[in-house]
């Protein structure tokens, strides 16, 4: 039995921006995850909720005319893991996806969830940031785009204004194309966890397979929300693929994080993964994009 | 014969298909719903609570506050009752508490038409406290001037026992000796059974009837008559199925505040059905108990002298209180038995955190992870191998406890390591993993255990059973030794049927314990019930038995001691023929208008005996220093429990205990704050509960010594399983690199620390 007051369900994103309006202080639920826990604590009881389980617009993955990836924030994270789109040109979207919760969850969890609750371990966001992806707004005076990098304002706080949805996730062409990844996700078990540490890496190699050209690397927990290690990935862009390489990276993502100790896990302890997973992230991310050691 | 085939479950259709009722399927709908108000301080005195605005709230029925209910102190452990009061449990217990002693200390309760309404009702309490200082630590709580939580235990010490054996101070003056000592520490675990306690009441018949998930009905009657001042007979305790327990339903929970509820609305259905969050801090925890032990072993490996001082940490209530400490620190001198000298102190000392009270193993997955630890240890600091240092010097054959008059008949330790040593290849792989490098290293590591089986001497040990024949030679039987999807039911069946002499099928169960129903018994705690209910069926079966052959006597002419009743047939024993089909002779029988009579047969049944029951638990890891991970590879457990009831039930009943196992070395552990004592993690979320993609390939290997104690020559298999496994992954990750990691769970935060300390990061 949950405690809410009513439940408005939207039939189109229209639909659900002048709900919004008519409703300012109800709550967005989309595959409820997340809402219905903290109701279930007490948290948001007696909310009046907005549902957008209706809008099957928002929940597939399709390719845009320039030849962008457009993921619709409703769609569930095991139907990323098995969009035929993301297998082919950005597999590590929806092997990142899989490692989330367990089976019930990944049915029911969406990937604009996900990232619209504003939480640094959410394990498709750090993936997310690390291929700069652009988010589409929609809201009452009409769309805006932004990049993931400006989303994200705090711990679970996000650029949503009154009134606004989230309409689409998009990763560029120029961002996965050649472009190989890998998501490492650091957890006490192996399943039903949250992330200890979660690390998304992906490289694009020169033709001859020889030098990384591009790397980016996303964290998440390494910090309030998702964040990348920058001063890394320019000390590794142009190396050559090496042992060397992989034990630079590993120790420069030590300057660009800031862990936190808390109940959970010792900075210490976080840093001696977040090193760790730099390395074994970066060097799976080369093999898979054919470099040899 | 069906003893010792795996035939199927008795419950298995019903369970697979939902058939089988739980108790939140019985409670009717119209149900009031009772909600709990948790202290949100660690220690101190309620002062007042505003009930105002909750009153007010729609749905709302009643608010009860500790100001409301009565003085009467009462125990909650479910030990079986003692008439002598120096073996009493100790009450310490109210429905609800001013004094609230812990972070989740029951306050007040709401009762509302629903659940949104009682948990607003909740919300909606203002509560007043003063506060007071608050401990934790079980040793800062031991000393002058730490808080104290109940007036008549000073330095909140519940209790303190202790023994030598031997003459300790003489025996480590030996010249030669080599000293090993360790501190160990175990965690703060919770059973996670998959039912959360629930329990509903109402008054029928001038009765206060109780349903609860319960492990132990007849004494959650009797607990339910002390808490509320009724007699016992006027509480009526019915336990359905129940899903899983482990020994946190062993303890009267919410059914004395449930039955009180229900008796401030007028005797209406109350139901009171504990969360999650609820459950692992406002029922019962396992005791984290920490122990210092100190070998003196001569060079060749003989132990001279062992002592070992724990300290149990038993919260802020009594409940099982030293039982668990006491249980190990028996263990400690009988697995290992000392050349001349062994000592034990044992302290279960009170502390502002959720009481700890009953769990699967009893203080012997403590024991077990010390012992074993310093085991190992004393193998390295002695450069013995570990295997031959447990040989040397552990319990012998022929061996009898003083105590218990329990007697070491078999070789099973070293019965069962053959075993398991033959699936894994302990020995080999042992040796071959010693001084690995690299950053991924292999291990294996073996731990043994003490267990013995049900509580006598200690406590009363009897089983009353009731079998009830039909016209077609099928039994009803009732015992009040209980099904917790142990599989208990079916192992009854199959002793009934055999000890009768009917086919399997013809065995009706009676799953659920009725107090006004069932004959008096004690329930499902310490491995006892298939050992116990073994005796009482061998008993009762055999007087149904002479009566069916006595009555087949007088209706067949001829002599009863030249029939016998095998497989629903009386026949007779020379020739093996047929003289009369049961279900012919029982209709007979009842239907006579000269001597009608249905055979049925009930009675209680004393145990005075005790069984050993012994293996070992061997895990072979791999460990990833840099990412501070072990993973474990393959683990095998093997166990002498006598003969075997039920093999694949059995295997069950292993897999699951090592599953207990894995959890408590590699990940469980309950944690709170040490700022507020506000519990951190409880929830199945961040307490790391193993999941199935942690688990390796699970293997249970027996060894089947005919128990010589028991009818059916079986012995203690419900707890034993998950006593081993612990410290055997403790042992392996000491094997792959060397590092001692001496607190369990053994999760990368502990290894990460430890592998900085040994210089491996």
């Amino acid at each position: 039995m949950y405690d809410f007051s009513a439940l408005y369900e939207a039939t189109s994103v229209q639909h659900a921006v002048e709900l919004m309006q008519a409703h300012p202080s109800a709550v967005l639920i989309a595959g409820g995850s997340d809402v219905l826990i903290k109701m279930r604590e007490g948290k948001l009881a007696g909310a009046e909720l907005i549902s957008l389980y209706k809008l099957d617009e928002l929940r597939e993955v399709t390719m845009d005319p320039d030849g962008s990836l457009r993921i619709g924030p409703m769609t569930s994270f095991s139907h990323a893991t098995k969009s035929p789109l993301l297998q082919k040109y950005m597999p590590v979207l929806g092997e990142s996806a899989d490692t989330a919760g367990g089976p019930q969850l990944r049915n029911i969890g969406t990937l604009g969830g996900n990232i619209c609750n504003g939480v640094t371990s959410a394990d498709t966001a750090s993936t997310e940031v690390a291929y700069d992806a652009m988010l589409e707004i929609t809201g009452a005076s009409g769309m805006r785009k932004i990049s993931i990098h400006d989303f994200y304002k705090g711990v679970g706080k996000v650029d949503l204004q009154p009134g606004e949805l989230l309409t689409g996730i998009i990763i560029p062409k120029e961002s996965y194309e050649d472009c190989y990844g890998y998501y490492i996700k650091y957890a006490m078990r192996n399943a039903m966890d949250i992330a200890t540490i979660g690390c998304s890496v992906n490289v694009v190699l020169s033709a001859d397979k020889k030098t990384i050209q591009r790397v980016r690397i996303s964290y998440g927990v390494a910090g309030p929300v998702p964040m990348r290690a920058r001063s890394a990935e320019a000390a590794v862009n142009g190396q050559p693929v090496s042992e060397a390489t992989i034990e630079l990276f590993g120790n420069a993502v030590l300057n660009d994080v800031n862990p936190r100790t808390s109940w959970r896990a010792s900075a210490d302890f976080r840093k001696q993964i977040i090193s760790e997973t730099a390395r074994r992230g970066l060097r799976a991310a080369v093999e898979r994009a054919g470099g040899v050691f | 014969m069906v003893v010792g085939k795996s035939v199927k479950r008795v419950d298995a259709f019903d369970k697979v298909t939902g058939r089988a009722k739980y108790t939140d399927d019985l409670a009717d709908k119209s149900a009031l719903i009772v909600k709990i108000y948790h202290s949100t301080i660690a220690h101190g005195m309620v002062k007042s609570v505003d009930t105002s605005a909750a009153e007010k709230i729609p749905g709302v029925v009643k608010v009860l506050t500790c100001f409301d209910v009565p003085n009467l102190p009462f125990p909650t452990a479910g030990h079986p009752w003692s008439t002598d009061p120096h073996h009493q449990d100790v009450a310490d217990r109210l429905l609800l508490h001013q004094h609230v002693r812990y972070y989740g200390d029951d306050v007040a309760v709401v009762i509302a038409e629903d659940e949104v309404a009682a948990d607003q009702g909740v919300r909606a309490l203002k509560v007043e406290y003063e506060e007071f200082p608050f401990v934790l630590d079980v040793q800062e709580a031991m000393k002058d001037g730490a808080p104290q939580l109940h007036d008549r235990f000073k330095n909140n010490i519940l209790a303190h026992t202790g023994y030598e054996v031997g003459n300790f101070e003489e025996a480590i003056q030996e010249p030669g000796l080599v000293k090993i000592e360790g501190w160990y520490d175990t965690p703060i675990v919770q059973h996670c059974h998959i039912e959360n306690h629930i329990c509903y009441a109402e008054e029928q018949f001038g009765k206060l009837v109780i349903v609860s998930s319960t492990q132990i009905p007849h004494i959650v009657r009797r607990i339910c008559g002390q808490a509320l001042g009724l007699p016992w007979g006027s509480v009526r305790l019915i336990k359905p199925y129940i899903g899983g327990g482990f020994g946190n339903k062993q303890d009267a929970l919410y059914e004395p505040l449930c039955g009180f509820c229900c008796q401030q609305v007028g005797g209406r259905l109350v139901k009171l059905d504990v969360s999650r969050e609820e459950t692992f801090v406002s029922n019962r925890v396992r005791h984290a108990i920490r122990y210092h032990i100190t070998t003196y072993a001569r060079p060749d490996g003989r132990f001279v002298a062992r002592q070992m001082e724990c300290y149990s940490n038993q919260g802020a209530y009594a409940s099982h209180g030293h039982g668990i400490a006491a249980k190990g620190a028996g263990a400690f001198k009988q697995i290992y038995v000392d050349d001349k000298a062994t000592k034990a102190d044992a302290y279960t000392v009170f502390t502002n955190l959720p009481a700890a009270g009953a769990m699967r193993g009893y203080g012997i997955p403590q024991v077990s992870f010390a012992i074993e630890s310093s085991v190992e240890d004393a193998a390295k600091a002695l450069g013995i191998d570990s295997l031959k240092l447990r040989q040397i010097n552990m319990m012998p054959v022929g061996y009898v406890d003083s105590f218990s008059k329990n007697c070491n008949y078999f070789d099973s330790h070293n019965q069962c390591i053959e075993k398991a040593d033959a699936y894994i290849d302990y020995k080999r792989k042992h040796a071959e993993y010693a001084n690995q490098t690299g950053p991924i290293r292999k291990g294996i590591g073996l731990a043994i255990f003490w267990y013995n089986t049900a509580v006598w001497p200690i406590s009363l040990e009897a089983s009353s059973c009731r079998m009830v024949m039909n016209q077609d030679g099928s039994v009803q039987f009732e015992i009040a030794e209980t099904e917790i999807g142990q599989g208990a039911d079916t192992a009854f069946a199959q002793m009934v049927a055999d000890t009768v002499g009917i086919p399997l099928e013809k065995v009706h169960v009676l799953t659920t314990q009725d107090t006004d129903i069932t004959p008096f018994g004690t329930g499902a705690y310490a491995s006892r019930q298939t050992y116990v209910a073994g005796f009482a069926i061998q008993n009762i079966g055999t007087q149904l038995k002479n009566k069916v052959l006595s009555y087949a006597e007088r209706l067949m002419n001829k002599p009863a001691a030249e029939l016998d009743l095998v497989d629903g047939i009386v026949i007779e024993k020379a020739t093996g023929e047929t003289v009369i089909p049961l279900d012919e002779l029982a209709t007979t029988a009842l239907y006579s208008l000269e001597t009608a009579e249905q055979f049925s047969a009930e009675g209680t049944t004393q145990i005075k005996s005790n069984a050993y029951s012994f293996g070992c638990s061997i895990a072979e890891v791999e460990v990833d220093i840099p990412m501070c991970k072990v993973k474990l590879v393959k683990m095998v457990n093997a166990h002498d429990c006598g003969r075997l009831i039920n093999p694949q039930l059995a295997e069950a009943q292993v897999h699951g205990g090592m599953s207990m196992a894995i959890g408590y070395g590699m990940g469980e552990q309950l944690l709170f704050d040490p700022k507020t004592g506000k519990p951190l993690n409880n929830n199945l979320l961040d307490y790391k509960l193993c999941t199935m993609l942690d688990h390796p390939d699970l293997k249970a290997e027996f060894v089947e010594n005919f128990e010589p104690t028991n009818p059916f020559g079986t012995k203690a298999l419900g707890e034993p399983p998950t006593c081993p496994g612990a410290p055997a992954i403790r042992n392996a990750i000491l094997n792959a690199t060397g590092v001692s990691v001496n607190q369990a769970p053994m999760t990368p935060h502990i290894l990460f620390e430890r592998f900085k300390e040994e210089g491996l990061l």
